[in-house]
């Protein structure tokens, strides 16, 4: 097997992992750890497209573009979290549907 | 065969990062699963990307982890998931496949003779990804210091309830003056 199909397998599996996440955790902190490992996944596919191609520093300077943003989300997300924990005492998302207004 | 090796862990951490119930276990099997995915950056020839994953995945976003659960709180959720798992399991390999055909099979790519260095693509090619990291940066931190601001007495249910007791005293007044 080469780097890239491996790296391919790598990529697949990661979003799998980050989709059933998604779905299937309650906990708001669970679910950015989900997205955290979807972006992971995302990166992991655009160097392995780089290797593949041979332009490994296009996909390089995206890449950094990628965990930037990432990083971001995670911030925001765990922000809201906290103010969720804080306003309605639970970090179920499923508590959120009481909200109104 | 590291590569092989290094996908596999890297999947079966961050199998276990949703298997754990606990908060903080998770966010340190995620923080495994950035420093392995480290590695497999560098052996696809990204040092550079290697770097940065392993100093913010597994380094920055580990201690911001840490300092949610510390804040929110770290009770397992006791109700059983929305959707049963068997469910989800299809759905997410669904999803994953669905990006698998589209993926496979490989192109042949036309390889790049001379490729540029990374200092050049990054500040010329790729600039105004730059700005748009700042510009991103900079909502992010607002985003969150406006988030985690502390909420005082907010405002309009103070105001609600002061109406509600104006309006209860008054009542009470009439009544008083009715009644003798």
């Amino acid at each position: 097997m080469t780097v890239v199909e491996i790296g391919l397998i790598g990529v697949l599996g990661l979003l799998g992992v980050g989709f059933y996440g998604l779905l299937a955790s309650r906990n708001l902190i669970k679910l950015i750890i989900g997205l955290q490992i979807l972006g992971k996944a995302a990166v992991l596919g655009l160097l392995v497209a780089g290797n593949a191609s041979g332009q490994i520093n296009l996909s390089q300077s995206l890449a950094i573009t990628v965990i930037v943003a990432d990083t971001i989300v995670a911030v925001i997300g765990m922000a809201l979290a906290i103010q969720v924990r804080r306003q309605m005492n639970t970090l179920d998302v499923t508590e959120l549907a009481r909200l109104r207004g | 065969m590291i590569e092989l090796l290094l996908t596999i862990t890297t999947l079966v951490f961050a199998i276990q990062a949703f298997r754990t119930q606990r908060l903080l276990s998770a966010a340190l099997w995620l923080a495994g699963v950035s420093a392995l995915l480290a590695m497999l950056f560098y052996r696809l020839g990204a040092p550079q990307v290697a770097v940065i994953e392993l100093s913010v995945g597994a380094g920055l976003v580990t201690v911001l982890f840490v300092f949610a659960i510390s804040v929110a709180g770290d009770e397992p959720i006791a109700a059983p998931s929305l959707l049963p798992w068997p469910v989800a399991i299809l759905l997410a390999l669904g999803a994953a496949a669905l990006v698998g055909w589209l993926a496979l099979p490989l192109p042949a790519a036309e390889l790049v003779a001379v490729e540029r260095p990374l200092t050049e693509v990054l500040w010329q090619e790729r600039g105004l990804d730059m700005l748009g990291q700042v510009v991103i940066i900079f909502c992010g931190v607002l985003g969150m210091l406006g988030l985690l601001a502390e909420v005082r007495a907010p405002l309009g249910q103070a105001v609600a309830a002061e109406v509600v007791a104006r309006r209860e005293r008054d009542l009470h007044d009439l009544q008083q003056r009715a009644l003798p």
